[in-house]
């Protein structure tokens, strides 16, 4: 359906194009359910756990001791966003994986975060380099409304799935919703496929 | 946990436009199919140019849900914005748009939440809490509710002769409205107002009128506002899960 007199004036001559329904934003927009949790990295921890065993845990000091990966890259988010060239500092899941001394798991992984936040993704999103722990965002410290010390980051999906404050990574056998895709967002959420809402 | 099940995209016909404040017109939106929704929910719009150009934005809804077939949102004039200068410029009455919903269920409120609510909106952010209000009032909930609303200056007030009325109506619905565009006192409000932030002070003070700490609270504004609020709801105590945010923008 064609919207008489819309032109739109926020189309960008960009380099490459935006998934659907999305606009290219030059800030960087906080959503978050509840109020930034306020997290202690000398308390800090993260924990790796395959089908209830856990695995890997590392400290905010044995993180930083473990190979870091600079990644440039675009984020989208499902309030309709995408922002270019983002620069973050952070360790690789299979730099992670590696240093546990375990095979990358299949199936399915729960990340879970202070404050009681929980998104699902598969397995195999997460290993190949796809996804990373960062904590450094732009050269600086990650900011606690960006998720800081610590969030996941795995940009070719929506940014909910970016889980942020992590904790922990739970494999499991079979797909389990988080938080947001008990409330109808999609389980797997590509931007490029459009993927919001549960039926997308 | 009821899920509701994603809708697809409907063409809607607006039915009214009526400026609300000097930056904020409300849009009435009559929809083809009878659509179920809970106070807090949003609806996603879409436009479209004539080279197929499309861009989409989510918008809260807030009538009552006790209408299925209608929805009002609440729409404030940000500049050069692309999708809400469409709606002010343009949108009138008989105007079709795109939409689909309702989408969002954490920032939602049910009649069957029967504890004290406290509802904290900056601007246009009042509009989910006004569809929790006015479901509130139309299912003659008894259960204790606060609002703290925050404008810029007195013609910013949205909704204000029908929140005002709820205040009068309603002995366990207090109204708090704190203009921030005039010279702070810091006095603690008086009948219903402040002129400043809303700080600790002003938290503490009222949230005594809810007879004790609210069971939760809802969050809705532009995205310092919600930061700000929600780190002091989290300082007086208030369990992280029952502080539930709504950002509208940076
Ligand atoms: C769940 C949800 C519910 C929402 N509900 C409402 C609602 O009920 N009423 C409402 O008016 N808006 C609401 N919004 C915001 C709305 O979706 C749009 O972001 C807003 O209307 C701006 O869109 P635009 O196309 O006009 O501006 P854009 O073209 O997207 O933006 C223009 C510029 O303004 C900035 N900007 C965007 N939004 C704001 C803002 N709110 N304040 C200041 N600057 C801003 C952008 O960063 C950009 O630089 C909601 C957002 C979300 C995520």
């Amino acid at each position: 359906m064609i919207n008489n007199r819309f032109f739109g004036r926020r189309r960008t001559e960009t380099s490459r194009p935006l998934p659907p329904g999305q606009y290219l934003e030059d800030g960087f927009p906080v959503l978050s359910a509840g109020p930034t949790p306020n997290v202690d990295t000398a308390t800090w921890d993260f924990t790796i756990e395959i089908e209830g065993d856990t695995v890997g845990t590392w400290k905010w000091n044995s993180l930083n001791a473990l190979h870091q990966t600079d990644l440039r890259t675009d984020i989208h988010c499902v309030t309709k966003w995408t922002k270019h060239d983002t620069d973050w500092r952070g360790v690789t899941i299979d730099t992670l994986l590696a240093d546990a001394g375990i095979e990358p798991p299949t199936g399915f992984v729960m990340a879970s975060c202070d404050g009681g936040y929980t998104t699902n993704l598969p397995a195999a999103d997460v290993i190949d380099g796809k996804g990373l722990l960062v904590h450094t965002y732009d050269g600086k410290p990650l900011a606690p409304e960006h998720g800081g010390p610590v969030r996941l980051l795995i940009p070719h999906l929506y940014l909910w799935k970016s889980a942020k404050w992590i904790r922990s990574l739970k494999f499991m056998e079979h797909d389990v919703p988080g938080f947001w895709e008990r409330y109808g967002y999609h389980m797997y959420g590509d931007p490029w496929r459009e993927q919001r809402y549960t039926n997308d | 946990m009821k899920i509701e099940k994603a809708t697809g995209w409907q063409i809607a016909t607006v039915t009214s436009v009526h400026d609300e404040s000097p930056r904020v017109k409300l849009f009435q939106l009559e929809l083809p199919v009878e659509t179920k929704f809970r106070a807090g929910q949003f609806f996603d719009i879409r436009l479209t140019a004539p080279d197929g150009y499309q861009a989409q934005r989510s918008y809260s809804i807030t009538s009552s849900p006790d209408q299925t077939n209608s929805i009002e949102l609440a729409i404030e004039h940000i500049r050069d914005g692309e999708v809400s200068s469409y709606f002010h410029e343009v949108v009138e009455a008989g105007s079709l748009i795109e939409v689909r919903g309702p989408f969002g269920g954490h920032f939602t409120w049910s009649p069957s939440f029967r504890k004290p609510i406290l509802l904290i909106g900056g601007g246009s952010g009042i509009a989910p809490l006004m569809s929790m209000l006015r479901h509130r009032a139309s299912t003659g909930g008894n259960s204790p509710a606060l609002l703290m609303f925050s404008v810029r200056q007195e013609d910013d007030v949205l909704f204000k002769s029908e929140l005002e009325q709820m205040a009068r109506d309603d002995d366990k619905f207090n109204l708090i409205i704190t203009l921030t565009r005039l010279a702070a006192d810091h006095s603690e409000p008086f009948a219903g107002r402040a002129t400043r932030r809303i700080d600790r002070t002003m938290i503490d003070s009222t949230v005594a009128t809810l007879g004790g700490t609210p069971a939760r609270a809802y969050v809705c504004g532009g995205s310092n506002f919600v930061e700000a609020i929600g780190n002091q709801l989290a300082d007086i105590g208030l369990p992280y899960e029952e502080i539930r945010t709504e950002r509208f923008g940076p």
